[in-house]
């Protein structure tokens, strides 16, 4: 820590700057969410609602009736569906890759790594129209394990790159004692290496499930219907051509920041660690 | 140590065995269509063409580097990417000397700074939004109601404006992020340094240029080329607040790229420019790897 005595009074008035432009957005967001139509467009606005209702988180929590937030709710069953099992599956699959790059010998080991960082940074535009052509022609658009798919192919990249630098980084005694104990390979990998490397794996896991939460693009492109459109998409739709409904768009937009922003402040440490380590993450 | 031969043949069989299903989904999902954009780009795949599918080389190559909609696209990406990346470079970096020091709520404002961050890209993209709103968005009342500006304003109806509001609704998400690069890195500054340097006199502007500055020239050159990367690839907070608009003021390459393909069915040309920033990633991806390298050999 560094000790700047001497100008408390700029130190201070900068952190109130900090903090009110950093929550004030969210509180509008907020306001905006519990406030009634009226008065969210009274000129010259009350920035302090006069009135406050539940009514939308209510109506997406358990109203059949009313389309637009029935729609949402299952949007939410989607995204939690596919940002859980793009984390898991590349979680798994991303541990054992990056144990092979960081503990086996094989041809062209550096030249992959570099590869999966590029495919990391490649944008999605580059590649979605010949997926786009190709999911067509295979007829599958609008489903769950398709997003899962691409969303894997943006996870697994992270979590390989991550996962290498942390399992590289581990003593290789205790590999040693146990393949001396007779333990094969993926009885190593099992019981020496992932439980030494769980804040790797919980940093990394977290961070797959942020980007799976948070994507958007292939979304956009690849969804259209109710049975596989995530959280993002459901939010871009309330604005519409001719009106936008910006209760619902905060509505929405304060469910779609719970988890991220709750697992945020309670993982702060491993997310720090794991964009530190790695690097990467948008 | 020598390994017998035979037990380094079981281990490439058994790392191609662990690599093949990450291998597979990198593979279909990225490369391949990496290569099939390359060859699109290399043809006419125009839907309503009669020689669709015939070979043009390099043509659209030409045919899009020859064009201006290409090179405003361009500039506006430079400009959109040079000023948000720097105002999110200083502002981290300030933000991060500042919860280095002890004061009171510090703590607190460590936990809040990376809340933005964590808000999924859609919904911060949309609050902005809902801010900018020229009728009854909270930034003019809040500014007419200070005498800020006199009368109420469409801060999205102006080109040069709308990319400026655009950024600072980005620069607002992204910030937290340098921050947190910087604070992680400022963690583990050697102390004795500026004790040694306060004995000696230095001022806290002394001990900023000499001491820490110095040391975080590498994560700061990680921070740069890594968000540098994002900035080129967003797309999110253009489709939700101007979609490229007003008059093309904030239309991007990669903004360019997806409505070739998806509105106007211009495959060869979306190809194209698609690869083109591939091209430019890729130039990118290099000089990340470069200041990865160099933290790596500049950290304690």
């Amino acid at each position: 820590m560094i000790q700047s005595r001497g100008f408390p009074a700029v130190q201070y008035s900068f952190a109130v700057v900090l903090l009110l432009f950093t929550v004030a957005p969210i509180l509008w967001m907020g306001v905006t969410a519990v406030s009634i139509h009226r008065n969210v467009i009274s000129v010259p606005l009350k920035i302090v609602p006069p009135e406050v209702t539940f009514q939308r988180f209510a109506d997406i929590a358990a109203n059949p009736e009313n389309d637009i937030a029935w729609a949402f709710k299952i949007a939410m069953g989607n995204s939690l569906i596919v940002s859980a099992a793009t984390t898991i599956i590349s979680l798994v699959i991303g541990s054992l890759a990056s144990y092979a790059f960081a503990r086996l010998r094989f041809a062209f080991k550096g030249g992959l790594l570099y590869m999966i960082l590029f495919t990391y940074m490649v944008p999605s535009v580059v590649v979605v129209m010949p997926l786009y052509l190709l999911l067509s022609r295979l007829g599958m658009l609008n489903s769950k394990p398709t997003l899962i798919l691409l969303y894997l192919s943006m996870a697994l990249p992270f979590v390989i790159w991550v996962m290498q630098s942390y399992f590289g980084s581990l003593s290789r005694t205790y590999e040693e004692a146990a393949s001396i104990e007779g333990c094969n390979r993926l009885q190593v990998l099992w019981h020496i290496y992932l439980p030494m490397a769980r804040p790797g794996l919980i940093a990394t896991a977290i961070l797959s499930f942020l980007i799976a939460w948070d994507e958007f693009f292939f979304a956009l492109v690849f969804t259209s219907t109710l049975a596989a459109k995530t959280i993002p998409v459901a939010i871009a739709e309330f604005s519409g051509k001719h009106y936008v409904d910006y209760e619902m768009i905060a509505t929405g937009g304060v469910i779609a920041s719970l988890p991220p922003v709750l697992i945020a402040i309670v993982f702060q440490k491993y997310i720090v660690m794991g964009m530190t380590s790695g690097g990467i993450k948008e | 140590m020598t390994i017998p031969r035979r037990q380094v043949f079981g281990e490439q069989r058994f790392a191609l065995l662990i690599l093949a299903p990450a291998a597979v989904v990198i593979f279909g999902v990225v490369l391949a269509p990496l290569v099939t954009t390359f060859i699109y780009s290399l043809k006419n795949m125009e839907l309503i063409s009669a020689e669709r599918g015939r070979f043009l080389w390099f043509a659209n190559y030409a045919m899009v580097l020859g064009s201006p909609w290409f090179w405003q696209a361009f500039f506006r990406t430079i400009y959109f990417t040079f000023v948000s990346v720097a105002l999110e470079t200083v502002l981290g970096l300030l933000a991060a000397l500042l919860l280095n020091t002890r004061f009171t709520g510090a703590g607190f404002l460590r936990v809040l700074v990376i809340v933005p961050w964590a808000i999924p890209g859609i919904v911060s993209a949309s609050i902005w939004k809902w801010i900018y709103n020229p009728e009854y968005g909270v930034l003019n009342a809040i500014l007419t109601r200070l005498h800020i500006i006199a009368e109420y304003r469409a801060w999205l109806s102006d080109p040069f404006l709308a990319m400026n509001m655009v950024i600072v609704a980005d620069v607002w998400k992204m910030t937290p992020f340098a921050t947190i690069f910087f604070l992680a890195a400022l963690q583990f500054i050697n102390r004795s340094l500026y004790e040694a340097a306060t004995v000696d006199g230095a001022g806290v502007f002394a001990r900023f240029w000499h001491i820490t500055l110095p040391y975080l020239v590498p994560t700061l050159s990680v921070v740069v080329v890594m968000r540098t990367v994002e900035k080129f690839k967003a797309f999110d907070i253009f489709y939700v607040i101007t979609r490229g608009g007003p008059a093309n003021g904030t239309k991007v390459l990669v903004y360019e790229a997806y409505l070739k393909a998806f509105a106007n069915l211009q495959y060869s040309i979306s190809s194209t420019l698609s690869y083109l920033i591939a091209i430019i990633v890729l130039l990118f991806t290099v000089l990340y790897v470069r200041s990865m390298k160099r933290r790596e050999a500049g950290e304690p």
